[in-house]
């Protein structure tokens, strides 16, 4: 009575979508959270990954009607040494797995109900909280990388929009030459023989009538070569090419004094973060160069970078002095695109504002692509005044004030506005 | 416990007179080797006097099974996070390789839908579709539970409709809203079902015409049972203390739908639609022992029967028999993998059982179960697979035999003692202690707390009161209050949940307000 074996495995994967999308949104709260702390954890290189959510196993449970406590009756097997009327310690709770019979079927125990978001959903929740406008999303996920469209010769399959005419009759008639050169040839012959013997004159009628059904089989075979063949259609053909990239070297430069508290850390981290992701997305490689000041600068590892805090001045100039100094070493401007971020409170020494500026017109932002600069602080400070004459003249400079993550991005406005017109 | 003390004698007899030569049987399966092999089946399956629904195979991935999983293994359902959670679970564990993935899902639909899992092997196909195909599919269609309660040709149907309904109204009263209601309606799934009524069989189109007709009807009947309009002076008083419900309802979710006061049409519509599922997977979940036994059995039987007529080769009958004694290992209660009786083992342990008392009976088996000792078993078999369910089934045919084979014993726990008594085990004494209380265990009415719709004010604040009877003193745990809120918000108004004991004195009381 089998109707049928059907092959569903092509069809409806990831049925389920719809109801895990239901999940997450039910559980966004708790999943925003652990995405933070997990932002918070994590090396800037390897933000884009999967995460662990744990959510309280009472959040996710579902309440029914159940019995509890009283007196139960339960039969089990593979009895050994009891007897009727024994008596045995009640076993400890969860000693016995959930063996006494009636224990709950969704198996309640304490334990969290521990799954893990996807890197989609992973980026998803951290751009939610840097209030990316949804072009700039899907812009920055390194999973549609630029492809260009480029010309690549002719094939003979295509659809007809690329159907290229010139080419497809070229190539018909070089087939009709090529399959009617043989018997053409011959049909000349026989025509030069025919009218030599048209001329003899003692005339034989036997001889021209065999040539005439000769030259008249010539001719009919001569017509039955198509005009035009399916084989002789030429498409032109397009092939996608990868966007040619480059390598990119990102400096990250940061004021570790001690008024950077560990909110302003983090803003600052995020920005470092969408910057990377952004250069991610455009240069095949790319390099994060971390620069911490207080008076003096110093290269140091991502770690060592975000966990630090120092007591002292703050002598902003060394740190951009560092950076020029590691680009003339390091990173030819003709080989990398150079990208300069830095984060501060904008607490300077004095006289060195001026300084900063000097550095950043005179020798940095020649050579830099960009070089964003957030404040973590509201204050007006010297640093931002002597910024704001910077910003007037130089276009592959900006600056912003940023109070909580979600500010972080208009900073990025003007860079991705680039990115669109090239 | 070795399982290959019961193996009936035909195994060990093996290829002595072959008739036929054998199917082919590589290990991986192809779509024209399943076809082949489900002929054979088939063709067994009959000599064998089964009756089934048309079989309709289908392929699915490990993925897909995940999903069927998620959606109380249905083709298609409504979307809810919970199936999305279960799903999360249910992949989590198989990637850890925590648990095999079941080897099928099988569906009470006409026809019968079987998922066959493309990881398999071909013997395991084999099994799958003589289990599941062939198995499952007669229960389905003989259990007086499935004929009464399902409709197997209108369930997908349904579903679509459900699925589609549900959607539009997420669309149409965001999705909060209907999240919401779904909770709530959730938490009163098990207490949402007819237990003594015979259900409706509706196609799509009835039901979608039904569905307006009912709402229009409904909000008129409701808006008379609240009417505010003053009465006359001159009608009598004492109508005034008429109860509402005249008697107690234990439909809890039937009762909202139908009485409650301020719901929408489209809420108690959603209602229906989980109650209605609810409703299906009702003789579902009475039926596990049997059900499960019935499949095991009849691939078992099948396939020995296959290779006796020498269709399948040794190497074949011995996955497929590795795979059987897998799934009817019964670990006794002192290994740590016990979670309580194994029904494939108890099932398919009964039904061979039964088998055996039918064909040679001991003195025992006759004293016991007399009408069975001595006749024809596939009429008994048939008998007991169309008219019990795991209750009664078990209170009706488990033998002293048996009882002794599992070495099965019954303890009582009374929360108010330190220590377990054991109150029977398997001797003379205790055989009938432990029939009952195992046929018990599988009695839904007394695994399930008793709650019904007592009383509403109707004449006051509308107040809702649920009254739990207590039996052996079995209280409530604490998700008691958060399943009452969740009535509450269905009700809209105040709820009641007094738990009575034996003597209708109320011992302890629960209440709830909607938007608390």
């Amino acid at each position: 009575m089998l109707q049928q074996v059907i092959d569903r495995r092509l069809s409806g994967k990831n049925k389920s979508i719809g109801n895990r999308e239901r999940f997450l949104r039910r559980f966004r709260e708790q999943i925003r959270d652990t995405v933070r702390r997990a932002v918070a954890g994590r090396s800037i290189h390897d933000i884009e990954q999967g995460e662990d959510v744990t959510l309280p196993r009472r959040d996710v449970y579902q309440p029914v009607f159940e019995h509890t406590g009283g007196t139960r009756e339960s039969v089990h097997p593979g009895n050994r040494e009891y007897v009727r009327g024994d008596r045995i310690a009640k076993p400890q709770e969860g000693g016995r797995g959930s063996g006494s019979g009636d224990a709950s079927p969704d198996g309640v125990g304490e334990d969290d109900f521990v799954f893990r978001i996807t890197r989609e959903e992973f980026m998803q929740y951290f751009f939610d909280d840097l209030a990316l406008p949804d072009l700039i999303r899907t812009q920055l996920l390194p999973d549609a990388p630029e492809w260009k469209s480029r010309r690549a010769g002719f094939i003979s399959d295509g659809t007809p929009t690329n159907l290229h005419v010139v080419r497809s009759l070229r190539v018909a008639l070089s087939r009709r030459i090529a399959i009617g050169g043989e018997s053409r040839r011959q049909l000349h012959e026989l025509e030069a023989q025919l009218a030599l013997a048209l001329r003899e004159v003692p005339g034989q009628p036997g001889e021209i009538l065999a040539l005439r059904t000769q030259i008249d089989t010539l001719r009919r075979r001569l017509k039955t070569i198509p005009f035009f063949d399916p084989f002789d259609l030429r498409y032109r053909n397009r092939v996608r090419v990868p966007q040619p990239t480059a390598k990119a070297v990102m400096f990250c430069l940061m004021d570790v004094s001690g008024s950077m508290d560990e909110t302003r850390k983090d803003i600052a981290k995020r920005f470092f973060i969408l910057l990377y992701l952004f250069l991610r997305k455009h240069y095949e490689k790319t390099d994060v160069v971390f620069i911490r000041h207080h008076t003096q600068a110093a290269e140091v590892s991502e770690e060592e970078f975000f966990q630090s805090t120092e007591t002292g001045g703050t002598v902003v100039s060394s740190a951009l002095a560092l950076m020029h100094q590691i680009i003339q070493e390091r990173y030819p401007p003709g080989d990398w695109n150079i990208y300069g971020a830095q984060a501060s409170d904008g607490d300077n020494w004095h006289q060195d504002s001026a300084r900063c500026r000097e550095l950043l017109v005179g020798k940095l932002l020649p050579v830099s692509r960009y070089f964003a600069y957030v404040q973590v602080g509201e204050e007006d400070q010297n640093l931002w005044e002597e910024y704001t004459q910077v910003q007037e003249d130089n276009r592959n400079f900006a600056m912003r004030k940023v109070a909580a993550a979600d500010e972080i991005y208009p900073v990025f406005r003007d860079l991705f506005k680039k990115s669109a017109t090239p | 416990m070795t399982k290959t003390a019961r193996k009936p004698p035909e195994v060990a007899a093996p290829s002595a007179g072959r008739r036929r030569p054998c199917l082919p049987s590589p290990s991986d399966w192809s779509f024209e080797l399943i076809e082949l092999y489900h002929g054979e089946i088939a063709r067994t399956a009959k000599s064998f006097g089964l009756d089934t629904y048309p079989v309709q195979l289908e392929v699915i991935t490990a993925e897909q099974m995940i999903d069927a999983y998620a959606s109380v293994g249905m083709p298609v359902n409504y979307r809810h996070w919970s199936f999305g959670k279960q799903f999360i679970s249910t992949e989590k564990n198989y990637r850890r390789g925590q648990m095999g993935l079941a080897y099928e899902v099988v569906i009470n639909s006409n026809p019968c839908i079987a998922y066959l899992m493309e990881e398999n092997t071909m013997p395991m196909q084999a099994l799958v579709m003589a289990h599941a195909c062939y198995g499952h599919n007669s229960f389905f269609k003989g259990n007086y539970l499935f004929q009464m309660w399902t409709d197997a040709a209108a369930i997908i149907d349904y579903l679509v409709y459900a699925r589609a309904y549900i959607a539009e109204c997420e669309d149409r009263h965001g999705w909060e809203a209907v999240e919401q209601l779904l909770d709530s309606c959730h938490a009163l799934m098990s207490h949402g079902v007819d237990r003594y009524q015979r259900s409706q069989k509706l196609s799509l189109a009835e039901e979608e015409a039904r569905r307006k007709d009912r709402e229009a009807y409904l909000q008129q009947q409701l808006n008379d049972l609240w009417r505010t309009v003053p009465k006359p002076a001159d009608k009598p008083a004492e109508k005034a203390h008429r109860r509402f419900p005249p008697e107690p309802q234990e439909n809890i979710l039937y009762f909202i739908e139908k009485n409650a006061p301020l719901l929408e049409p489209w809420q108690r519509e959603v209602i229906r639609i989980v109650r209605k599922i609810g409703q299906y997977f009702y003789p579902q979940r009475q039926t596990q022992v049997m059900n499960e036994g019935w499949a095991t059995f009849w691939h078992y039987t099948l396939l020995n029967k296959m290779y006796e007529e020498g269709l399948l080769t040794d190497g074949f009958m011995i996955e497929c028999l590795r795979s059987h004694t897998n799934v009817v290992f019964q670990p006794p209660v002192t290994h740590p993998a016990y979670s309580g009786v194994n029904p494939y083992a108890l099932g398919f342990a009964m039904f061979s059982d039964l088998k055996r008392i039918c064909e040679s009976p001991t003195e025992e088996d006759r004293q016991w179960l007399p009408d069975v000792a001595g006749s024809d078993w596939r009429e008994t078999l048939d008998y007991a697979m169309r008219h019990f369910r795991d209750e009664s089934f078990i209170g009706q045919y488990l033998s002293p035999h048996l009882i002794r084979e599992f070495r099965l014993f019954s303890v009582v726990d009374d929360a108010n003692k330190s220590e377990l008594e054991v109150a029977a085990i398997h001797d003379a004494d205790g055989y009938r202690h432990v029939r009952e209380a195992l046929s018990r265990q599988y009695d839904l009415n007394h695994r399930e707390p008793n709650i019904q719709v007592w009383d509403v004010d109707v004449r006051g604040n509308r107040s809702l009161t649920l009254r739990h009877s207590r039996h052996n003193d079995r209280t409530l745990t604490d998700d008691v209050q958060e399943v009452i809120k969740h009535v509450a918000r269905l009700w809209g108004f105040r709820v009641l949940l007094e738990s009575v004991d034996k003597h209708g004195k109320v011992v302890q009381h629960w209440e709830a307000l909607p938007h608390a």
